[in-house]
């Protein structure tokens, strides 16, 4: 081969065999800014090298300038599928730090937007990995529901993707009748929904076929890698944040933490699908919850920290507390106690942690997020060596990497 | 037994004695402060007595503090006992100029990017580390841009004037 393109190669010399492929960094199949450089020996991988960074934005040194309430939008773009989580994970690591209980309803309130943000997340995960299977219907059919989804956060903060929800202490304004009206449209409609998508994918032969036994990896091994959320459970460790160390009340639910065995590409989309599930029983409970407060207690939406909680604008032109603390909190001059304190949630893709350390002045000293997504993807080289190029294609949408969260 | 806060500041003392310092415990979270050349045998430590059994890292960062002299730099390690399911925190503080500290790599597959990241952002030298090399920013970069001295724009100069947008 050598001779043909007329290169000497010195007396000797092994002549490479495998072929090197670069996968991304854009690339349809990536969904996302990856760069995977693989070695190919015909369609089989022998290693992989992955660059990551692309869409680094440097929010842990922007956070250090910033007041709590206005890092709240770079959370958002972390896991940009999820951001709602990601929005209360920040208010509950601000809580924590400042000392703030927040109401039941609030918290029941919070379930119900984190619990519609995992379903959009996990469902976004599972068609994915159907169209990187060539079913592409499924998407499309399910993307309907995502709207929906969209709509009611559209309902409750006006925003639908980058969603900056809610305030330290709860919520910005009460939910409208509107979005109870729009979140009992998708308990309604959505369950079908999701009975016909798994009826199309989990018994499905090529399906099955394609994502059984493709892309494992041993609960041993995940421990080690620092494996969280659905990716954990799928190769076995019952590990859920919600349950090991509950926050906004999630110990007043019933709900089970589904588990799967091998760790493959199937048991992960069986756990996210199990998921769903679960996550619906979580929404009609909390709403249920929800609808029982009457009278003054159904108007309460956010918890009384004054300091903190940017006030209602009539209260801002007829008081003068009011008027003082909303100058203070929009123009960031409220100092936060000092304090080193973490914390963290289930989000979309496992346990994302926030770990605040605050020396007393108006913005953090140091601001680190645990992103989930960054931590595994180290084990995506172990995971796909020896497998074929097109399941490390599945491999990638099945472990649900999203560029925005890795990067941060 | 359920492994609290306590029994593992017993464990702890009992081996390495004056060496652990900086036992405090903000928001129920354990923390102990370790000095830099024995980090690796607290980790071990914590990870292998079967009392103990710290066996998954949560996270691992660092943080700068540019007015302690002769340990500016911080490595903190955030471990889980999921049996037990409890937390504690690690501290390791090193010199900016010699910020060598070892590598948990050899424990935790996954402190390897964990660690990367913090020397990119940070200059922390892991000793042993497989592949130290910048990770999110770019490879030429030449310093390291989350310690204190780079500060980010101050809002309030005035020696910019910028017409078309203001300050």
């Amino acid at each position: 081969m050598s001779d043909h393109f007329n290169i000497k190669l010195p007396e000797g010399s092994i002549e490479k065999t495998t072929t090197t492929l670069n996968l991304g960094p854009t690339h349809p199949a990536t969904h996302g800014v990856f760069q995977n450089i693989l070695e190919l020996d015909g369609e089989r991988i022998v290693h992989s090298d992955s660059t990551v960074g692309y869409i680094h934005r440097a929010f842990e040194k922007i956070a250090e300038r910033r007041p709590l309430a206005q890092i709240t939008t770079l959370t958002d773009r972390l896991n940009y599928c999820s951001s709602p989580i990601n929005n209360m994970g920040w208010h509950l690591t601000c809580e924590k730090l400042l000392g703030v209980k927040t109401p039941k309803r609030v918290d029941y309130l919070r379930v119900i937007i984190m619990e519609l943000a995992r379903i959009s997340d996990h469902l976004i995960c599972n068609s994915i990995v159907g169209v990187d299977s060539g079913a592409y219907t499924g998407f499309l059919y399910v993307m309907q529901y995502r709207e929906l989804i969209y709509e009611i956060y559209e309902e409750v903060c006006g925003a639908r993707l980058t969603t900056n929800m809610g305030r330290i202490g709860g919520f910005e304004r009460n939910f409208s009748n509107k979005a109870f009206e729009k979140l009992e449209r998708f308990l309604k409609e959505y369950p079908v929904v999701q009975k016909e998508f798994e009826n199309l994918f989990s018994r499905n032969r090529i399906f099955i076929e394609r994502t059984q036994g493709t892309g494992a990896i041993s609960a041993e091994r995940a421990l080690n890698y620092g494996f969280t959320g659905p990716n954990l459970r799928a190769a076995g460790v019952d590990y859920d944040v919600r349950v090991h160390s509950p926050y906004s009340s999630y110990e007043d639910f019933n709900f089970n933490v589904p588990v799967g065995t091998t760790g493959d590409n199937y048991d992960r989309y069986q756990v996210r699908n199990e998921e769903i599930w679960q996550s619906l029983s979580i929404i009609n409970q909390a709403y249920k919850k929800v609808q029982e407060f009457k009278g003054a207690e159904a108007e309460v939406y956010h918890a009384d920290a004054p300091e903190y909680y940017l006030p209602e604008k009539k209260d801002v032109y007829t008081k003068m507390e009011a008027l003082i603390y909303h100058f203070k909190i929009v123009m960031g001059e409220t100092e936060i106690p000092a304090g080193e304190v973490y914390m963290s949630v289930e989000g979309g893709n496992g346990e994302l942690g926030f770990y605040l350390i605050s020396d007393g002045g108006r913005s953090p000293y140091r601001l680190h997020f645990r992103r989930p997504c960054f931590i595994y993807y180290q084990a995506y080289a172990e995971i796909v060596k020896g497998s074929m190029l097109s399941d490390a294609i599945i491999t990638m949408s099945s472990l649900n990497l999203i560029a925005g969260e890795m990067d941060a | 037994m359920a492994l609290t806060n306590e029994i593992i500041k017993t464990r702890l003392t009992d081996k390495f004695g004056e060496a652990i310092t900086g036992m405090e415990e903000p928001y129920g979270m354990l923390s102990v402060t370790v000095p830099c050349e024995q980090n690796l045998k607290v980790l071990n430590f914590l990870y292998d007595e079967p009392v103990l059994g710290f066996r998954f890292l949560t996270d691992l960062t660092a943080v700068h503090y540019p007015d302690r002299k002769g340990e500016e730099l911080c490595v903190v390690y955030h471990l889980h006992n999921l049996v037990e399911n409890i937390r504690m925190r690690v501290k390791v503080y090193t010199p900016v100029e010699k910020p060598d500290v070892y590598t948990a790599t050899g424990l935790f597959s996954g402190a390897n990017w964990m660690e990367r990241e913090t020397y990119d952002f940070y200059g922390i030298n892991f000793v042993g580390h497989p592949n130290l090399k910048r990770i999110l920013n770019v490879d030429e970069m030449d310093y390291f841009p989350l310690r204190k001295e780079f500060p980010l724009e101050d809002q309030t100069r005035i020696d910019k004037d910028d017409e078309m947008f203001g300050r």
